[in-house]
């Protein structure tokens, strides 16, 4: 592999500005790139290389007439639920399979803006419900750290395609780990932003209240730099937030002393596999060594939160999910049966098994007689959690824990149990439930596949999430070995 | 508190889902997997709790009440299964 095509998004950023590489000779190389390992990992359901050469062709015109800015050139691809301007925008789901939207969701529009060159949108499970990429109607990506096995999900594609240095960055969404968890499972970075932070506008809803887009980068630098492109107010989306937005790479200082650190216990607790567990507290002691004070802490309804979450999650996805009905866009099937039939056939046939599961718990929860026993409770459960997360970020200033239960698991493991796969979130979900920033980085390896260290923050407090993930990606020094996926190592070059 | 094949066949309705009573005996086995397992959620004292529906509290957003920019018809139609004379065509609604 080229050591172009390693490098970070800041690295080859500089390179194009100081016109080492020009940006349509680098789009050329990765687009041969992805040409070779695409075959392997299969994180595209559309690859758009004209777009990608006539977006390079501009941005090197922009860099020729002297521009500076981060993003110039800069080869990235999105998942396939933000909405892109004449390119085809599936969600993975058969019932969008010939959906061109007419706009740019805000955040593509502002790497569009910013010139970033787009390689494509990248697969996912179906409206993003699912843990593993094994949803998608159209197929399967493979982890690039063991091709058995899965990337995580639901931003399979956008994890996977990062850590295959098929795209200097990508995007992803984030509902209940979407981003975090394929981000450990590959060895990547992925940061939930605050909700509110990144306008949703363009975003194929799920459920809104937990909804947020968040970049998947190769260091928190890149992460940073992402986040600066696509934060702020947007009067299309009237849940972002008006608030001041910061640099976010003056978080990126190589100092975390007197930083107070929670352990919450139940995200070590039940579920997690013990080597997990230990590669993390390894971390955390590391962090603590050049001078965070590191606290257990405990947040007891973080064990309800997969329940809370599975009334939630579903109840506004089926209310989300009503507008694909055969008459605006997409599929339609059986037009002779009637306005109704019509709409009843297009969405048995345009809609996967997972898809409709969550579509009739949410109708069923939102079902006059059970608003009380479900959707209600699972609301105040909600709050409960909140007031929790609320009183342990009185005593610090970030929670540490692991992202995910288990490393990787294998494809088809999970695909037919209900339960199990979404136990693949049961740490991510939380934050998700609260609103919070969450951050995950590479934080080790347990039988060769990488772990994610979560690091969660207070509301809008990205920076300090940025600058413990940074920090500990100094001491850590896993660049080297997170380089060259094993998956990819077969290769002859 | 398990869903029963009757009740998967109603809510089947209420969400426009046109399924067989042997998908809908699939799901059913799968979501009461799911409900048993989130059953512990009616044990907890949430009586006095208030509900939370967005993790911010969020405002009616206003704005002034001037024309912004739209989507122009041919595009707004342009994915639209059926179109025919600026609108969308559906299946006959009311019978003649």
């Amino acid at each position: 592999m080229q050591e172009l095509l390693t490098l970070s998004l800041a690295e080859i950023s500089r390179r194009l500005q100081q016109r080492e590489i020009s940006a349509v000779e680098l789009t050329e190389i990765m687009l041969t790139h992805i040409s070779t390992v695409e075959p392997k990992v299969q994180a595209f359901i559309t690859p758009t290389p004209e777009l990608a050469r006539e977006m390079a062709r501009e941005a090197q015109a922009r860099l020729d007439a002297g521009e500076r800015t981060p993003l110039l050139g800069v080869p990235i691809a999105l998942k396939d639920n933000l909405c892109t301007k004449g390119v085809r925008t599936t969600c993975a789901s058969r019932i969008l399979h010939n959906f061109v939207p007419p706009y740019d969701a805000t955040a593509v529009r502002r790497l569009r803006e910013l010139g970033a060159v787009f390689l494509g949108k990248l697969n996912m499970d179906e409206f993003a419900m699912g843990s593993s990429t094994e949803y998608s109607a159209f197929h399967i990506t493979r982890n690039p750290w063991d091709l058995e096995r899965v990337p995580g999900g639901s931003s399979g594609g956008s994890a996977a395609a990062v850590a295959a240095h098929m795209a200097y960055a990508t995007l992803g969404s984030d509902t209940g780990g979407s981003i975090r968890q394929p981000a450990a499972f590959c060895g990547v970075v992925g940061l939930k932003p605050t909700y509110g932070r990144v306008s949703r506008y363009g975003l194929i809803a799920y459920a809104s209240s937990l909804d947020q887009i968040g970049p998947i980068t190769k260091t928190v630098e890149d992460c940073a730099i992402m986040l600066n492109a696509i934060v702020g107010k947007d009067p299309l989306d009237a849940t972002s937030v008006d608030l001041p937005v910061p640099d976010f790479r003056e978080a990126l200082v190589e100092d975390i002393k007197g930083i107070r650190l929670g352990m919450p216990k139940e995200f070590f607790g039940q579920g997690v596999q013990p080597e997990v567990a230990e590669v993390v507290r390894k971390a955390v002691g590391l962090l603590e060594s050049v001078g965070a004070e590191v606290q257990e802490v405990s947040l007891p309804m973080a064990e309800q939160s997969l329940a809370i979450y599975y009334i939630l999650a579903p109840a506004e996805c089926s209310s989300n999910l009503a507008r694909y009905d055969g008459v605006r866009y997409g599929l339609r099937v059986g037009a002779e049966k009637g306005h109704i039939g019509m709409m009843e056939a297009t969405r048995a046939a345009g809609f996967g098994k997972e898809v409709i599961q969550r579509i009739i718990i949410g109708t069923y929860a939102l079902s006059s007689g059970y608003y009380d026993a479900f959707y209600l409770k699972a609301q105040k459960g909600r709050t409960l959690l909140r007031q929790q997360f609320d009183a342990v970020f009185q005593q610090v200033d970030a929670l540490v824990c692991p992202t995910t239960p288990t490393p990787a698991f294998k494809i088809g493991e999970l695909v037919d149990d209900p339960l199990a796969m979404k136990l693949a979130d049961v740490l991510t979900i939380p934050v998700n439930l609260a609103g919070l920033p969450g951050l995950s980085v590479p934080c080790g390896f347990v039988n060769g596949l990488p772990v994610g260290l979560q690091i969660i923050g207070k509301p809008f407090d990205e920076m300090t999430v940025l600058r413990i993930g940074y920090a500990w990606e100094q001491l850590a020094c896993l660049r080297d070995e997170l380089k060259i996926p094993t998956g990819l190592r077969t290769a002859p070059n | 508190m398990a869903i029963t094949l009757e009740q998967m066949r109603h809510t089947a309705k209420l969400a426009r889902l046109e399924l067989s009573d042997e998908q809908l005996t699939e799901l059913m086995h799968h979501i009461n997997a799911l409900m048993a397992h989130f059953e512990r959620l009616q044990a907890l004292p949430l009586d006095d709790i208030e509900p939370t529906s967005h993790s911010f509290p969020v405002y009616n957003a206003f704005r002034e009440d001037v024309v912004g920019e739209t989507l122009p018809r041919e595009e707004a139609l342009a994915n639209a299964p059926e179109a025919r004379d600026g609108l969308f065509i559906v299946p006959r609604i009311v019978e003649e």
